[in-house]
């Protein structure tokens, strides 16, 4: 595969705040690849550098092995689908969409005819003539696609732009922009906060945090073996708990030792475990290698989400069964549930649920990073 | 829930009570005065002989017969059209710098191009008087730094700087507020999709600045074309416009010729205003 973008040490601070640090990211041709993280981590901020909206203070860009650091927006090979669409509303949609062709003086043969091509792929064929502030967020979205790959940009940049569309419309356009995306050719570079999101569409997903890269990986990687707590945490739930790695394939944490598929940490080194909440089965209590009270039970429709009381520490458990509130259980971990990973600095800030709500959670991550 | 309704909009019509009240008493009733007097003669007779002198009424000057006041209204839209045209290629700009600059900053800087408003007309005219003056502080100025001094007062110039002076502020607020609530990401998009830095001020600043520009152009045309004592004062009463003869018949008693010339101004305004808000139309349907 052929390398298209190359960030090497980037670093960028906004009124002395660091907001990258020491970032390197490689970016292939025809490859689907998500910056994922919450507000403030430095992705919009990538995402911007590479556009040419951003010098970087520090490190260098490559554009297919030539820095072009120093080149303006308008000479660069790449083009940007803004979060809130930036459609110009005094043209109308054909006029939106044949605007770059426009700034090349090209023939009026050569505009219709792109415009249509591109209309087609976007699935807007008929709405030439309608103004840009008359159609619905989806629609409004899909010109402003058509409008960034009708130059056939090398790479298209999209600064999350699902976040304001609607739950049904957003899963719609997930498979669209992943159908246009095959389709093109082009790579794509996407920024999300939504986990999901960027599992369900990404070939590679990029995981930041505080301005640093922490994974890099694909969707399954990054799920199955996240490299630290905030990693894991991230990237949908998990309980992570302090462990002690006996030996290869033994790990001791809640007061007990486990078989795991893990190797090649210290003898006894502290390490943190992660264990996924669909990954753990609920047993008799006098079966289970752990026990614990449960003292919550969500119903989720799919599933229960619990959350069960195990020597102080709450853990949450996705399951099918129903058991009650105050009810005592026992817990059964299969040996390849088990996920070790280093210490870190992240280290015990997540994977606890004692203070768990679903609202928090989601008031924490609303609304986009409009100060970044 | 039908009856709220009624209601509401009962009470939303008679929430415009008061100032359809106003706009009769102070907009429509004065307007059919002008009007009624422009039509009428001295005893109150239907005449257009008022209009008529309008158009046809010559005088002499430098030796030629011309018609005294369409020589007068030509000379008035010329100076108006000036004034407006340096006003706009003057304030745009700072508009568009205005816009951009710190929020604080913005307010400063509004601040200060509004102060010369809460000051008289009169005295802002009589400031410049003292500024242009041969033996003014301008001429003063060139003379301390050993550079020939320029005659400016009681020329056409003098006019004009006085009128740019005066509605300066017009032309920028309307540019600013418009263009300081411009969404910037449209910019960015437009450097995005191929733009330079001037095809982005041509392609998309400049359309979208357009209302602003045009209530611009009207709140500095119209003051400025109907204007008086300006030109009395700075063109030391060598350039008769048309507010200078509306207020001198006036003066001489003359009230239904003067209300005659401020009709036929009127009139001419309203059919530019109109032609011009067509023209933004179009450009916006684009």
């Amino acid at each position: 595969m052929r390398k298209i973008i190359e960030l090497k040490n980037v670093s960028k601070s906004f009124d002395g705040q660091k907001v990258l640090d020491n970032v390197s990211l490689d970016i292939y041709d025809n490859e689907f690849l998500t910056l994922l993280g919450p507000s403030g981590c430095g992705k919009t901020t990538t995402l911007r550098i590479i556009a040419g909206f951003e010098q970087p203070d520090e490190g260098q860009l490559f554009f297919l092995g030539e820095d072009i650091v120093a080149l303006p927006p308008h000479k660069r090979n790449v083009n940007t689908v803004f979060q809130r669409y930036a459609l110009f509303p005094h043209l109308n949609v054909f006029e939106n969409i044949a605007f770059p062709l426009r700034e090349k003086k090209a023939p009026q043969d050569e505009v219709r005819g792109k415009v249509e091509e591109m209309l087609r792929l976007v699935a807007l064929t008929g709405f030439e003539k309608r103004s840009v502030t008359s159609l619905s967020g989806g629609q409004q979205q899909r010109v402003a696609i058509a409008r960034a790959l009708i130059s056939h940009p090398k790479v298209l940049l999209l600064d999350e732009p699902l976040a304001a569309l609607d739950l049904k419309l957003r899963k719609d356009m997930q498979q669209e922009l992943k159908n246009i995306q095959k389709a093109t050719g082009i790579t794509f570079v996407f920024v999300t906060h939504d986990q999901e999101e960027a599992l369900s569409m990404s070939d590679t997903v990029v995981v930041m945090s505080e301005g640093r890269i922490q994974q890099i990986g694909t969707p399954i990687d990054i799920y199955n073996e996240p490299k630290n707590a905030f990693v894991a945490d991230f990237i949908g739930e998990s309980n992570i708990v302090n462990g002690v790695m006996l030996r290869d394939r033994l790990v001791r944490f809640s007061g007990r030792d486990f078989p795991c598929v893990d190797e090649g940490f210290g003898k006894n080194e502290q390490v943190d475990v992660v264990i996924r909440p669909e990954d753990v089965d609920i047993v008799p209590e006098d079966r289970g290698a752990l026990r614990g009270t449960v003292t919550g039970v969500t119903f989720l429709g799919v599933h229960y989400e619990i959350i069960v009381d195990i020597a102080g520490f709450k853990w949450m458990i996705q399951t099918t069964d129903f058991v009650d509130v105050d009810e005592h259980i026992g817990l059964s971990i299969d040996p390849d549930a088990i996920h070790i990973m280093k210490k870190s600095e992240y280290s015990g800030m997540f994977g606890d649920y004692s203070s768990f709500s679903n609202e928090f959670d989601e008031l924490s991550d609303a609304e986009s990073e409009a100060d970044e | 829930m039908r009856e709220n309704k009624d209601n509401l909009a009962v009470a939303r019509r008679a929430a415009l009570g008061p100032y359809g009240l106003w706009a009769l008493l102070f907009i429509l009733v004065p307007l059919a005065f002008v009007a009624y007097y422009a039509f009428t003669d001295n005893d109150f007779h239907f005449t257009t002989a008022n209009i008529a002198r309008f158009f046809t009424a010559t005088s002499v000057v430098d030796g030629a017969v011309t018609h005294t006041y369409l020589l007068i209204f030509w000379r008035s839209l010329k100076l108006a059209l000036i004034s407006t045209l340096v006003c706009f290629l003057m304030g745009y700009p700072i508009a568009y710098i205005l816009s951009r600059a710190p929020l604080r900053l913005q307010k400063v800087l509004i601040t200060l191009i509004m102060i010369p408003m809460w000051m008289n007309f009169l005295i802002r005219t009589y400031a410049w008087m003292t500024i242009l003056q041969d033996t003014g502080i301008l001429n003063g100025l060139l003379r301390a730094l050993h550079l020939k001094p320029v005659h400016i007062i009681g020329t056409e110039g003098a006019v004009v700087i006085g009128m740019v002076y005066d509605y300066f502020p017009y032309m920028i607020l309307p540019i600013y507020s418009i263009m300081a609530k411009m969404d910037r990401k449209l910019e960015e998009a437009a450097r995005d999709l191929g733009c330079n830095s001037f095809g982005v001020l041509r392609r998309v600043i400049f359309p979208l600045s357009l209302p602003g520009v045009i209530s611009g152009i009207t709140m500095v045309l119209i003051p400025s074309i109907s204007t008086f004592y300006i030109s009395q004062k700075l063109g030391n009463g060598k350039f008769y416009l048309i507010g200078d003869a509306i207020e001198g018949q006036y003066v001489a008693n003359n009230l239904h010729f003067a209300a005659a010339i401020a009709f036929i101004l009127m009139v001419i305004l309203l059919i530019a205003m109109a032609l011009m808000q067509r023209y933004a139309n179009s450009k916006a349907a684009v």
